[in-house]
């Protein structure tokens, strides 16, 4: 088929299969004009009889949306029924006039009208826009007599979703708010669209995010006659929705509200784990907001408030914000010694008040001549692992660590969990470009020994490797959610525990630290929190350092405070059976035994006792570190 | 004396030079039909979708000022950066609908699958152009190869759409450059018989436990749908029946511009992009379609003359390749409307609403206005 051609004979086949392309291009059109043809003339009558006197119109039916309720059965997110007045903008042509009239009879603010227009603006297609939600029976009333003046504007029942706990949780609870543009987008490009015809409402953040589509459930459909209005005139045929699935969580709300009213008016976080099945039981993190502001898009001036705050309330801190663990790492430090074989539990250390590296002094609160490891923790001696990080090396510490998902997310079914900071000299080549500050130095290995340096991990991940901890060593997926439960059979289904690993260790060592941790809170630094109390609870203390105002305005006063250390404390109880373990940190709160560990004490005594402190966790300024 | 270039009309003129008349016009009608429909069907995006005109005009005005030869020297670099992107799609893309089509590069998401349709015929027609006067079946098979790769990376995304668009672009050209009839026309024969075959044996084929090879479960849902819409109603089947009424009841002189109740009252899902024909059909009528058909047959002859005009082998291949290419989003985007093809992701050429769409389609008038403003030239 070798075609050696001269240009003349080239161009003379080019036009042939021009010509080609056109009769082809003619045939199609022709077919297609053909189609039109059939389609507009012969088959005109039929369709145009379908199309104005017989519309058949599929209507959504839109599924109630699923609650969320604690471990107990407390609801946490519900819906109500309530009449909202709705305009549908295709059939009225003066909106404006339209609701002056309206507010004659209907109180009808500033704050809707802006509302109303910013949901026009939005919505997709023609559907009603609410002008007045949640209307009284009086106004329902009042508008039904005059309803004739009003043609394209309805009352509508309709179902909200509410926060009865207001703030209680809002973190974790999250809230729903009107589908904007990026949420269609996002239904369409899960191939969703069909299911979210009717739907008004969209899970933004936290469980409602998550869970979004358990929580949504099936739409519906009815297929109705309508005539020319538009107005549904015979019900055809009918596909009923399927409600969205309960969420049951894990958490225990009466405990949620005693850690959240723990904290007063002071900035901070706090987790509690079920160790042995990764069940979150709280996630605090504070100060919070009331997420039912956001239900019907918040105002301008609530949104900046929340925004403009240099408490950012918006913040989860439980599980984006990222600390230093200061010396609640130092367990994990003596196990990973201990496992590595570089110490021995009754080993003595030297314990001059310091410890020297490269020619520099990395000084200690005291000297206490020699510590072994139990004293270590219990006084929490810095130079015994200033040591023990030079003896294990960085490679050594983070090999260990990464294994209780230290500095890996957790895969909470929250979204926006941070990663955090494992610090290695991998971490470091990857995070910085300048090659002087990829290069690992010994001393920074020093610093992460004490759980200072760049040492930078979620709350959540300090309480689930605290949960590992207490269990003898099995790390799992912390969890909120409990229980699917299907709304029209109530069946169950139960959210099974994730185990991600078992991490190897030996059962004495364990034991060992879990000794030391009791005595912390018997004679060492958690001692003041802890006096009196009645069961057996195992902690360690621990202070964030602060180096930066990260680049907010010097305001005398509010920057000694802010300036202040971070006081962490991470528990687990009751020490020899633990049912409940956790993290919890202070913002500037001083020093581990000051802020952090009354907190948990308060926390502790509910879960285990039910006592319900009558007042904010005290700020113990004697405390220690 | 004062430098003649930049007075004001030289100036002028020189913007005006590399712009076809006859291709303007024609575009300029399209444009306009467009910006009509869209105050009806979705009057919200009208500005944004005026927007997207402004800049494919520039685009399109960029495109008619490269000489063809700068543009053939693209023709490498555009194909190896294209083939480098899917294959970056396929290994990092973000999953969207169930298929990788868009690639994040940081700045903004862009669907390298889009490039292809203008760098896949530039390709080929560089390739041809380089083997002129030794074209064997070698360059032909070559040519195959060239095209397969991109053409298989987009089926995977999977994207059957642009695949079928870009593996068209790419054989058009094939087809112009000289490819045998002994090879196109038993090939052409078999299309026609399979197509036939799904025709009859359709209910069969459709049995919800029948694997088709080669096509994927919701692609096999499309051409049973089309088969038969009514059995998926309230569906799949409802897009293609709800558009069939919209262009039935419009009649021969339609319901009259705004007036569409199939369009108002919010029955064509889809009526601002892929669906906007059902629009034209309801409110202007068989007058209105069969005008459109008329603008297009125009648009495409204008091209083929261009073609015919062109000065070398590679700029007809393209010119040819680039007209057949619209008439291909004409014809299967009309066809899905009116339900005699599959429902495939195919938007009605300068009407619909979209940018990268509307942008892509420009470059290549732009290409035709710049390959016919030097049809003199061959050798410079």
């Amino acid at each position: 088929m070798t075609e050696f051609r001269s240009p003349d004979e080239e161009i003379e086949g080019f036009r042939a299969r021009v010509l080609v392309a056109l009769l082809f291009i003619l045939a199609c059109f022709a077919v297609l004009g053909g189609r039109f043809y059939y389609l507009q003339v012969e088959r005109h009558e039929y369709l145009h009889t379908r199309a104005e006197d017989n519309r058949i119109a599929l209507l959504p039916v839109v599924p109630n949306r699923g609650q969320i309720v604690d471990r107990n059965g407390v609801p946490l997110a519900r819906n109500y029924a309530a009449y909202t007045l709705e305009i549908n903008p295709s059939r009225v042509r003066r909106v404006d006039e339209t609701i002056d009239a309206l507010s004659e009879i209907i109180d009808i603010q500033p704050r809707d009208r802006r509302r109303f227009r910013k949901i026009l603006e939005e919505s997709r297609n023609f559907d009603s826009v609410p002008i007045r939600t949640r209307l009284t029976d009086e106004e329902v009333a009042r508008f039904v007599g005059q309803r004739y003046r009003f043609p394209g504007v309805e009352v509508q029942a309709r179902l909200f979703r509410d926060y009865p706990l207001g703030e209680v949780g809002a973190h974790l609870i999250g809230y729903i708010g009107r589908i904007n543009e990026r949420d269609l987008q996002r239904i369409e490009e899960r191939g969703q669209t069909a299911n979210y015809r009717g739907s008004d409402y969209i899970g933004k953040a936290g469980l409602e995010l998550t869970y979004e589509d358990a929580l949504h459930g099936t739409t519906g459909f009815e297929q109705v006659e309508v005539n020319a209005g538009g107005r549904a005139v015979r019900l055809l045929a009918r596909q009923p929705s399927t409600p969205g699935n309960d969420l049951q969580l894990t958490l225990d709300i009466e405990l949620q509200k005693v850690a959240e009213a723990a904290f007063g008016t002071r900035r901070g976080a706090l987790v509690a784990i079920d160790p042995n099945t990764g069940g979150v039981l709280a996630l605090v993190s504070m100060p919070g907001y009331d997420p039912n502001l956001f239900v019907d898009g918040i105002s301008t001036q609530d949104w900046q408030a929340l925004n403009d705050s240099p408490d950012h309330p918006m913040l989860n801190r439980a599980i984006y914000s990222t600390y230093p663990p200061g010396s609640t790492f130092k367990p994990f430090m003596a196990l990973a010694g201990l496992e590595a074989g570089k110490r021995q539990i009754n080993q003595r250390m030297p314990d001059p008040g310091f410890f020297m590296f490269g020619g520099h002094r990395f000084m200690d609160h005291r000297a206490r001549g020699t510590v072994d490891m139990h004293e270590s923790i219990v006084v929490s001696s810095n130079t015994y692992y200033y040591q023990l990080a030079n003896d294990l090396g960085i490679d050594g510490i983070a090999g260990f660590m990464r294994q209780f998902g230290l500095g890996t997310r957790t895969g909470i079914d929250l979204p926006g969990e941070a990663e955090g900071v494992l610090p290695s000299p991998e971490w470091k080549r990857t995070r910085f470009r300048q090659p002087e500050q990829q290069r690992w130095y010994g001393g920074e290995t020093i610093s992460v020994g004490i759980g200072q340096g760049y040492n930078a991990y979620t709350l959540l991940q300090l309480a689930n490797a605290t949960a590992a901890l207490a269990n003898g060593g099995v790390l799992f997926r912390p969890h909120l959610v409990g229980h699917l439960v299907n709304a029209q059979t109530d069946e169950r289904i139960p959210v099974a525990a994730e185990p991600v690993r078992q991490i190897p260790m030996r059962a004495e060592n364990i034991a060992a630290v879990r000794r030391a941790m009791v005595e912390v809170n018997k004679s060492g630094t958690g001692a003041r929190a802890f006096a009196g109390a009645a069961y057996g609870v195992a902690g360690k203390t621990g202070t964030a350092q602060v180096f930066s105002l990260r680049g907010q305005r010097y305001e005398e006063g509010k920057v000694a405070e802010r300036l202040r250390d971070h006081s962490v404390f991470v528990a687990f109880a009751p020490a020899e059976a633990p049912t409940i373990a956790m993290a919890v940190l202070v913002e500037n709160g001083g020093f581990g035994s000051q802020a952090a560990a009354p907190i948990a004490r308060q926390v502790l005594d509910f879960h285990l006792l039910g006592t319900r402190p009558n007042q904010p966790a005290p700020q113990d300024e004697e405390g220690e570190e | 004396m004062t430098d003649q270039r930049f007075h004001p009309v030289n100036l002028l003129r020189g913007f005006v030079r590399p712009v076809d008349p006859v291709l303007l016009a024609i575009l300029a009608v399209l444009l306009s039909a467009g910006y009509l429909l869209m105050l009806s069907a979705s009057p919200e995006r009208a500005h944004n979708q005026m927007v997207n005109t402004g800049v494919a005009l520039c685009a399109m005005w960029a495109a008619a000022r490269l000489p063809p030869q700068r543009l053939m020297s693209l023709a490498v670099p555009l194909y190896l950066l294209g083939v480098v992107l899917l294959i970056g799609v396929a290994a990092f893309g973000e999953t969207s609908k169930g298929a990788k089509r868009w690639l994040d590069i940081g700045v903004t998401r862009i669907q390298p699958s889009e490039l292809m349709k203008i760098a896949m015929p530039l390709m080929l027609a560089w390739y041809f152009q380089q083997r002129e006067g030794a074209i064997n079946l070698r360059t032909f098979i070559v040519a195959a190869a060239l095209l397969a790769v991109p053409v298989a990376l987009i089926v995977t995304q999977p994207d059957l759409g642009t695949s079928l668009l870009v593996a068209a672009a790419g054989m058009y050209v094939i087809f112009f450059a000289g490819l045998s009839w002994k090879l196109i026309i038993p090939v052409a024969l078999l299309g026609v018989v399979g197509l036939g075959s799904i025709v009859v044996f359709g209910d069969q084929l459709c049995q919800p436990d029948t694997e088709w090879y080669a096509l994927r479960e919701y692609q096999k849902q499309r051409v049973c749908t089309l088969l038969d819409p009514t059995r998926d109603p309230l569906g799949k089947g409802f897009h293609i029946i709800q558009s069939t009424i919209a262009i039935g009841s419009g009649g021969v002189w339609g319901k009259g511009w705004m007036e569409g109740t199939q369009t108002h009252l919010s029955f064509i899902p889809e009526r601002h992009t892929d669906f906007i024909f059902s629009v034209l059909a309801e409110e202007f009528g068989l007058v209105g379609t069969l005008a459109l058909l008329a603008v297009y047959v125009l648009l495409l002859v204008r091209g083929f003359v261009i073609a015919l005009r062109a000065p070398t082998l590679a700029t007809r291949l393209l010119a040819g390749a680039i007209t057949m290419v619209f008439f291909t989003y004409a014809f299967v985007n009309m066809g899905m409307v009116s339900g005699i093809l599959p429902v495939v992701g195919v938007p009605l050429p300068f009407i619909s609403y979209g940018g990268t769409a509307l942008v892509t389609l420009c470059l290549g008038v732009g290409i035709l206005m710049s390959i016919h403003r030097h049809r003199g030239n061959a050798h410079d």
